[in-house]
């Protein structure tokens, strides 16, 4: 794969994952260590346990192109962000949330989050409004649109210009899921490996940030001179 | 009602946060039988043991030790005539729980209002000429003065061990520390701690046009120390985990490392967690507690008879309890009248990042509290008056961090896409900051109260806020801009984006400025308009004590946690020498 252009590798990343394997690892009830470690070794033996087949072939389709393999430095699918967002929406993302009611869903924009779903529902009925609007549109599921309608699909999200209300969701908007969809995606990249994205903390190499190490004494006062060392990661691994 | 009740004990101390721990400690030492109540979990120095709090996504993403908005939110609104809605979500604060509170994850800047900032509302009478000033502000002076202060001051920053320049010392103005600070009795305990690149930068600049840098006062102890409890805190070792973070190197002036080991020892001291305080009981007459009633973890409500009781909570706590146990009058903003509720304020913060392709900063490898700061805009040391503003503002370049998450990178940088992921790798640790950080004035309209629909996991109601940005303070940003776009200028970076509050903001609860919410409680030289008494005694019912963040009349630039350790402190002398030996009001109405 040495001499594998960055476009070829990508097209093989998204094909190889494209068709669901049957099998799979659960990861469910593992130390998050454990699990990353189980989930490292690649993406395609991964089995989701928040999302369901559909949805992940969603997300894995959405975070190639958030965090493409395009150009310089490691994608979102070789860095295994999706399992990344399947783990924490299986976990307790979101349990922290204040979900009282009454909401008040037209509420301006300062005063915050004021929906009455979880993050897992922000994710599921989102993914279907979306699938809805694609198969309105394009007539086709949103991972199978060609590379620049997947971009501009999530342009349109992210501009409030993809319309969830004729697709089920009144009060869900798109922006949401699309803003959503992007941190997690982000974090997922530049989280520690043990949460199962960042893999080979290849995020931390690209940009040159040294994780875990956390102890400079002797950098503090060096100014302007590159840091010579890798990361390290919570677990202990050296990249 | 309780279904159980406890052994009676001298003092209860509601909350464990620096407050807690140090009234705590004052009154153990004096004799009492003290037992504190921690709405939160246990912690110690144990649990945050290397390499655990290394770790942005637990700490600085998912909040792991802060309090969760599901058992902590608040109700906010911008204005009297709109419905409050809950934080459903932490954004513009994150308060903490648990043992150490908010003293756990601080960032460690212990910076000490000036003389001016106490007595702000005599400077802006002989100042400001009639009009000049908002309508509805009701800034007022706290009710001691420095000298009174200052001991208790100095006691807090040798029990943290302060690492810093020395500004005045006795009045003598020392090179290299802050030529605007109050006279200090001794000088700082510890020397500096090291400069970063940014810190260098900006220093030159701010001193090349005529400002007075110096490095931030840190609570991020430069070398090893050993504070007047008997704790030992480590020699920061510039991790680069700090602010939202617990310290993996015994490094932070927490209650953590500064108090509780030499507290726990202490056979007249024990605290339970996960003991929510629901309400003070009072006695028939109203003018004394009996003792607090908590929810333990197990589903029971627990009372605990107290002769004193200290609410030591963070300031939205211990406001909120005083209402919800009828202590003094709820503040109304239409009548003026009460004082429960009275003076909520905040702070204002902005600032430019500045971006230089061929400098690199190394941001991780940094204290939180690593930085360089000017006072030279703070109350009586610039042209407030004829800007028609009061108030000020540290203007300084920090490094907290270089957790990568959030990330800041140049205007124009795509937010996704191959044009993102080459932007992290071609900018981060590329960049430096030059910030703001204003001080908040009291108003009329600005205050808390009980929200009258939404409730916390118990059943009681939430706190509400009424607050909004206010003319001045919108000025006063306008006016830093222009001084922070002067020392850009002078740093010529490659490029810069600027993030400011414009004159028609509003606040904005999704976007983070700091966890420096004051007032609601305050203390001052009357009943008619202030909660609390100069030794933070309540007014109405003499044996509750409230020691925060929410004693604050209206909130100053420097940042919070000095003056919290001195008031607790010299509030807890007040309880030894007076209140003990004739317990009552111990200032006359």
């Amino acid at each position: 794969m040495l001499i594998a252009t960055q476009t070829s590798r990508r097209k093989f990343l998204l094909s190889s994952l494209i068709a669901l394997p049957a099998m799979g690892i659960a990861l469910n009830g593992l130390s998050a260590a454990a699990a990353a470690e189980l989930a490292a070794p690649s993406l395609d033996s991964y089995s989701p346990i928040f999302f369901t087949a559909a949805e992940w072939t969603f997300i894995l389709a959405a975070c190639d192109r958030l965090i493409p393999a395009d150009g310089r430095g490691p994608g979102a699918l070789e860095t295994n962000v999706p399992i990344f967002i399947d783990q924490q929406l299986a976990g307790d993302l979101g349990s922290e949330v204040y979900l009282e009611g009454p909401f008040d869903v037209n509420a301006p924009a300062t005063l915050g989050y004021q929906l009455p779903f979880t993050a897992q529902q922000i994710y599921r009925q989102g993914i279907a409004a979306l699938e809805g609007w694609c198969q309105a549109k394009y007539g086709q599921y949103f991972a199978l649109l060609s590379l620049s309608d997947r971009e501009q699909v999530l342009k349109q999200m992210q501009n409030g210009q993809v319309d969830f209300a004729a697709h089920g969701e009144p009060v869900l908007k798109a922006k949401l899921l699309f803003s959503e969809l992007l941190n997690i995606t982000r974090q997922g990249w530049l989280a520690d490996p043990i949460y199962g994205g960042n893999k080979g903390m290849k995020a931390w190499i690209a940009i040159g940030f040294p994780g875990a190490r956390a102890s400079y004494l002797e950098w503090v006062a060096q100014h302007n001179v590159p840091y010579p060392l890798g990361p390290v990661s919570l677990t202990g691994q050296r990249g | 009602m309780p279904n159980i009740t406890n052994d009676e004990v001298d003092v209860v101390v509601v909350g464990l946060g620096w407050a807690g721990s140090l009234m705590s400690i004052e009154l153990a030492q004096a004799g009492l039988k003290v037992r504190a109540l921690e709405r939160g979990e246990d912690r110690s120095n144990a649990d945050f043991t290397y390499p655990k709090p290394a770790d942005q996504y637990a700490y600085g993403v998912r909040n792991k030790i802060m309090v969760t908005p599901k058992d902590g939110a608040l109700t906010v609104r911008h204005n009297m005539q709109s419905t409050a809605l809950p934080t459903r979500q932490w954004g513009a604060f994150v308060p903490g729980t648990g043992v150490g509170g908010s003293g756990l994850h601080w960032t460690g800047v212990l910076i000490r209002p000036t003389p001016t900032d106490i007595k702000l509302k005599t400077y802006a009478d002989q100042a400001y000429k009639p009009g000049v000033l908002g309508e509805g502000m009701q800034i007022q002076d706290y009710p001691f003065t420095w000298e009174e202060i200052e001991p208790y001051l100095d006691k807090f920053d040798k029990i943290c061990g302060l690492s810093g320049n020395t500004g005045n010392l006795q009045g003598r103005i020392v090179e290299g520390g802050d030529p605007f600070e109050g006279p200090r009795s001794s000088p700082f305990p510890l020397p500096a701690l090291e400069d970063t690149l940014n810190n260098t930068m900006f220093a030159e600049a701010a001193r090349k046009l005529g400002y007075h840098p110096f490095p931030n006062p840190s609570a991020n102890v430069s070398r090893a120390w050993k504070n007047p409890y008997g704790n030992q805190i480590a020699p920061c070792n510039y991790c680069g985990y700090c602010s939202k973070y617990p310290c993996l190197n015994y490094s932070k002036a927490s209650p953590q490392t500064a108090v509780m080991d030499s507290l726990k020892r202490m056979d007249n001291f024990d605290y339970r967690t996960n003991a929510n305080v629901l309400r003070v009981e009072l006695h028939a007459d109203g003018k004394t507690a009996k003792g607090v009633t908590y929810a333990d973890g197990q589903g029971n409500e627990v009372f605990q008879p107290a002769k004193i009781v200290v609410l030591a909570g963070f300031q939205f706590v211990n406001v909120r309890l005083m209402l919800l146990s009828g202590i003094g009058q709820p503040y109304s903003p239409l009548t003026g009248k009460g004082t429960i509720g009275r003076n909520y304020a905040f702070l204002s913060v902005g600032g430019s990042t500045l971006f230089f392709k061929d400098k690199t900063f190394n941001p991780f490898a940094t204290a939180g509290a690593t930085g360089q700061m000017f006072n030279d805009i703070s109350p009586g040391n610039f042209d407030g008056p004829a800007l028609g503003v009061i108030g000020g503002a540290k203007i300084h370049s920090s490094q907290a961090t270089g957790t990568p998450i959030g990330t800041a990178l140049p205007a124009g940088t795509p937010e996704w896409g191959q044009g993102w992921k080459e932007g992290m790798q071609d900018w981060y640790g590329h960049s430096m900051k030059v910030s703001i950080s204003t001080g908040c004035m009291s108003y009329r309209e600005h205050y808390l109260d009980l929200d009258p629909t939404y409730k916390d996991p118990w059943g009681q109601p939430l706190l509400r806020i009424t607050f909004d940005w206010k003319p001045n303070e919108l000025k006063l940003q306008q006016h830093l801009r222009g001084i922070v776009g002067d020392i850009t200028k002078e740093l010529n970076p490659d490029s810069v984006s600027e993030s400011y509050l414009d004159m028609d903001s509003h606040w904005d609860i999704t976007k983070y400025v700091s966890t420096h919410n004051v007032g609601g409680a305050i203390m001052g030289d009357s009943p008619e308009t202030s909660a609390l008494n100069r030794y933070l005694q309540s007014w109405d019912v003499h044996n509750v004590f409230v020691p925060g963040g929410n004693a604050f009349p209206q909130n100053f630039q420097a940042n919070p946690t000095a003056l919290i350790g001195a008031l607790t402190l010299f509030a807890a002398q007040a309880i030894k020498d007076q209140y003990l030996k004739n317990p009552g009001p111990l200032v006359q109405a």
